[in-house]
């Protein structure tokens, strides 16, 4: 299945000694902030403003600075790297060498290629937009300086994530990108919901995470065996595996390890990290390791399959594929613009790109190939199902993204690497215009989330409608903007693969299922984005007239909303299970402070009113009459340049079919043509003529009008409000399930927290009665051998020592008597000595 | 009658038994005194007696005038402390003289 036709290299490095400061730069920001920034906020602000002033201003201009710094260097390396040969277009820096442990030796490297440049450019550019949303955002944030440390460091371990040479180096961005969402979907802990929810994205990505390493430990493991002295399997490798094995044990630095590696053809070969090295060794047929790893197996299984299934779960985690993606929905408890950043744009995209960088190892095993097309095309239309029917804003987008990662998990899957990494880069563009446009949304409408409150914003935001517009466009999949590009040529590299096969067994057919599910799921994702557009952008505004949307008659209709006392709603908002999470409360934690006396209960927003309180100086009179407004120039730039991005970014994608057809050429895609050198793995593709895939282009245009002309004749102003309660009446017990969520969060509550609780329950018990039950029988006997041991000393050593000392004084009792102290008493006993000494001696003569 | 040695010596005895006596059962502190003379003058006879039956001489009379001497000495210690004695207790009896008892 190899690139068979021109014969594979090793990697041509280039070595470059300024790619450390890509990483770097957002680190000293984030170091800045963190240790200076609350104290620039006390000195330089305003202490009685929630704005903060020019401390505020420090806080963002030091996070912001170092972004775009960093952005200049990665702009530079791109610059680099293009002027390079397209094959040797491999720029990389050893800082130092963490350890060398015998043969493996792994150093704090960086690399960029093709696809982590990509990468890269993605996270510093959109990174720095968002940063810059940020500012606006926040502006309130009393912790501004923490957001904005936060925020740094996210961009650093997401730039180790992509740039490590390694895994080790991999590994700790992928670790470092976990705890920097937690932290920031957890920024608002004064809320138990929403430090809940950051334990959850936490918690669910250390499964993940276990079976990341899991497969790396298999990948070790699987190279080492090459090792072995087994005959047939390195019957072309020129030396004696024992005598390198002895002679690699001995070095002690990373320099005398590299000079005894072992080499076969030139080409390093054994157990690394290095994806370089893995890459070579594996790629490079003449080396036998491809073969040796493709007639390994495992208790049975393929070994391969059992790495790409492994390396896989880790990438459920963070990318939030089917199970694993329960945290992500949750994760919009964090401010919006970290749900940009993490949760759509950069962090959960880092499943998708360690599956296209590994793509030389998931080509060898079409069953786990088969694996990772399937969680992603079933996960695509689980989650855009769910997203028919959320009201929150957020919620919708986000089940919209774990949707769109399933799109991008068939892309990588299937085999179509630079599908589904094109579509990682278009989603990044129009999933951030989306995202901030929802967030500019939430502080027009006072941190309103509910898209039942919202409706006729186009009045109001004419520029983040126009944005929202244009990336919803993008995303439901018209050929004006760039999402139809990257889905359409997933769902036809999918369409058109043969090989792809599940547990061993070849599927041919799964291609083409994976293509009607990945259509089906495309109609939900045009309908659900319409319908978000439509509630939220056209008809009445209904935030402010107290009327609470309760004609859709949802089961758990936020009940809390119509609270009408303000002070209480927000508690009482965190309370219905499952829904305590995307509490509307944005800004709770200010809100408690500067609540104060502005009694904003008659304004008759009822829970809206104290989660906005904090606002109210910022907004003044716009605020308290309920007005919706458009938000600051910060916002709406970001928002301009990322919708432009999301239509000009079109251009990277235009179909082979195109181009031939419309200017006779017949070059590949610029992204394909700039990503082929990394993503070398091919797969065979079955050909349709290109009339077939005018047809299939048709489907998709055609799956995205279904979708949108269902959302605007149902949607479309808000006019159809009985026809739609009419239909949920009729469609009660589905809608009930899907509303819920297909009530998976439930699922998880009985099938693992219950259970994991009864174990818990269970050794609490068994530690309660059996050990504590041991332990106490123990104390018992020692207790009745120390009362024995006691006794004995007590009563025969003390007794046989006061007998002694008894007897004694007895005795010198009795015998004082003797002693009378007169004169003539001790002459009788002097008298009765000698006569004894005469008696004794008459009679012994 | 022929006297011989055994004569002197049975008085000799008598005296001493005589000075115990009176030493281990007088209670006055004077009358002890006195037997501790009875017994040294016991002990002068037997010398006077050895010297003339056996060894010849005057050697034993010479001992026995320095044990006069001595017994001599002796008593002036003895009344001494005698009247230490009487200070002390206010009486001679040696019954009352027994601190050595504590």
């Amino acid at each position: 299945m190899g690139h068979e036709s021109t014969e594979l290299v090793p990697v041509v490095v280039t070595h470059a000694t300024w790619l450390w400061l890509i990483p770097l730069l957002p680190l000293v920001g984030a170091t800045i902030n963190a240790v200076f920034g609350w104290k620039l906020q006390a000195l330089f602000g305003e202490p009685k403003s929630m704005k903060g002033g020019r401390g505020k201003q420090l806080v963002h201009s030091i996070a912001v600075g170092f972004m775009m710094a960093s952005f200049a260097v990665a702009a530079y390396s791109f610059v680099q790297l293009k002027g390079l040969p397209a094959e040797e277009r491999f720029l990389q820096q050893t800082l130092w060498n963490m350890f060398t442990a015998g043969r493996l030796s792994v150093d704090l490297a960086f690399s960029l290629d093709q696809l982590s440049m990509m990468m890269v450019l993605v996270i510093t550019g959109i990174g720095t937009l968002i940063h810059v949303f940020s500012i606006g955002y926040m502006a309130e944030e009393p912790a501004y300086w923490r957001f904005f440390s936060y925020l740094n460091f996210f961009v650093f371990a997401m730039l180790l994530l992509v740039m490590g040479d390694n895994f080790a180096v991999m590994f700790f961005g992928w670790e470092g990108v976990g705890l920097a969402s937690y932290l920031l979907i957890a920024f608002w802990y004064t809320d138990p919901a929403k430090a809940a929810a950051g334990m959850k994205a936490f918690v669910v990505n250390r499964f993940g995470d276990f079976g990341f390493i899991i497969g790396l430990m298999l990948l070790f493991w699987g190279l080492g065996g090459a090792w072995q002295a087994r005959d047939g399997l390195v019957r072309n490798l020129d030396y004696v595996p024992s005598v390198e094995m002895n002679s690699n044990a001995g070095a002690s630095t990373a320099a005398a390890s590299e000079a005894l590696a072992p080499r076969v053809h030139g080409v390093k070969v054994g157990p690394t990290m290095n994806f370089r090295e893995l890459r070579d060794q594996v790629v490079i047929e003449a080396t036998g390791v491809k073969e040796h790893l493709a007639g390994t197996t495992v208790w049975g299984i393929s070994l391969l399959t059992l790495i790409g299934m492994l390396l896989f779960v880790g990438a459920m985690g963070k990318s939030a594929q089917i199970p694993l993606f329960v945290w992500l929905p949750d994760a919009m408890a964090g401010p919006t613009p970290v749900s940009a950043l993490i949760h759509a744009a950069t962090m959960v995209t880092a499943g998708v790109y360690m599956v296209a960088r590994l793509n030389f190892l998931f080509v060898m095993s079409p069953s786990a190939m088969g694996w990772v097309a399937l969680i992603g095309a079933l996960t695509a239309i689980f989650a855009a199902t769910i997203g028919f029917f959320q009201y929150d804003i957020k919620k919708v987008l986000a089940y919209s993204t774990v949707s769109q990662l399933g799109f991008m998990f068939i892309g990588v899957g299937t085999g179509a690497y630079w599908a589904g990494v094109y579509h990682l880069l278009t989603h990044a563009f129009f999933k951030a215009t989306l995202f901030l446009g929802s967030g500019s949304v939430i502080l027009g409408c006072h941190h309103e989330q509910d898209m039942r409150k919202m409706g006729g914003l186009k009045k109001h935001m004419p520029i983040t409608r126009w944005t929202y517009l244009i990336a919803t466009v993008a995303i439901a999949g018209f050929p004006i903007a760039n999402g139809f590009y990257s889905k359409d040529e997933i769902l036809w590299k999918a369409f058109t693969s043969h090989h792809l096969a599940l547990f061993g067994t070849p599927t041919p057919w799964l291609g083409p299922v994976i293509f009607v599910i990945g259509l089906l799921a495309a109609t939900g994702t045009s309908f659900y984005m319409y319908r978000s557009y439509y509630m939220t952008f056209t008809g009445e505004y209904r935030g402010g007239d107290g009327h609470h949307g309760d004609a859709h008659a949802s089961p758990d209709d936020h009940g809390a909303h119509a609270a009408p006392a303000a002070a209480a709603a927000h508690s009482a908002h965190a309370a219905p299970a499952g829904h305590g999470h995307d509490a509307h409360g944005g800004h709770a934690a200010p809100a408690a402070t500067a609540h104060g006396g502005h009694g904003h209960d008659d304004h008759g927003h009822g829970a809206t009113a104290a989660a906005t309180a904090a606002p109210a100086d910022d907004h003044g009179g716009g605020h308290h009459g309920g007005t919706p407004h458009e938000s600051p120039w910060q916002i709406t730039l970001v928002l301009a340049i990322l919708a432009a991005g999301s239509v000009l970014t079109l251009f990277l994608g235009i179909p082979v079919l195109w181009q031939h057809t419309f200017a006779h050429a017949s070059t590949p895609p610029v992204l394909e043509h700039w990503l082929e050198p990394v993503l070398l793995s091919k797969v065979a593709f079955g050909h349709g003529t290109p009339a077939m895939e005018w047809l299939f282009q048709g489907l998709g245009v055609l799956a995205a009008t279904v979708g949108f002309v269902a959302a605007r004749a149902v949607y479309k102003d808000n006019k159809n409000e009985a026809a739609l309660v009419a239909m949920i009446e009729r469609w009660k017990g589905t809608w009930t399930v899907v509303y819920n969520k297909y009530y998976v969060d439930e699922l998880y509550e009985v099938i693992v927290l219950r259970p994991a609780a009864r174990v818990a329950g269970s050794f609490s018990w068994f530690d309660g009665k059996i050990i504590d039950g041991l332990v106490h029988a123990v104390a018992a006997v020692t207790k009745g051998f120390a009362n024995l041991d006691g006794a004995i000393d007590k009563y025969l050593v003390d007794g046989a020592v006061n007998g002694v000392a008894n007897v004694i004084g007895w005795a010198g009792g009795t015998l004082r008597h003797l002693q009378t102290g007169r004169i003539q008493t001790y002459l009788y006993g002097a008298l009765g000595g000698a006569l004894v000494v005469v008696l004794v001696n008459f009679l012994i003569s | 009658m022929q006297i011989s040695l055994s004569h002197f010596l049975i008085v000799g005895a008598l005296l001493f038994c005589f000075g115990l006596v009176t030493v281990t059962t007088r209670r006055n502190a004077v009358g002890v005194l006195m037997g501790v003379e009875l017994i040294l003058n016991g002990a002068n006879v037997n010398f006077a007696a050895f010297s003339h039956y056996v060894v010849g001489g005057v050697s034993g009379q010479v001992f026995a005038l320095f044990v006069i001497v001595l017994a001599a000495a002796e008593a002036a210690v003895g009344l001494a402390i005698v009247l230490a004695l009487f200070q002390t207790f206010k009486t001679i009896d040696v019954r009352y003289a027994d601190l050595m008892r504590e």
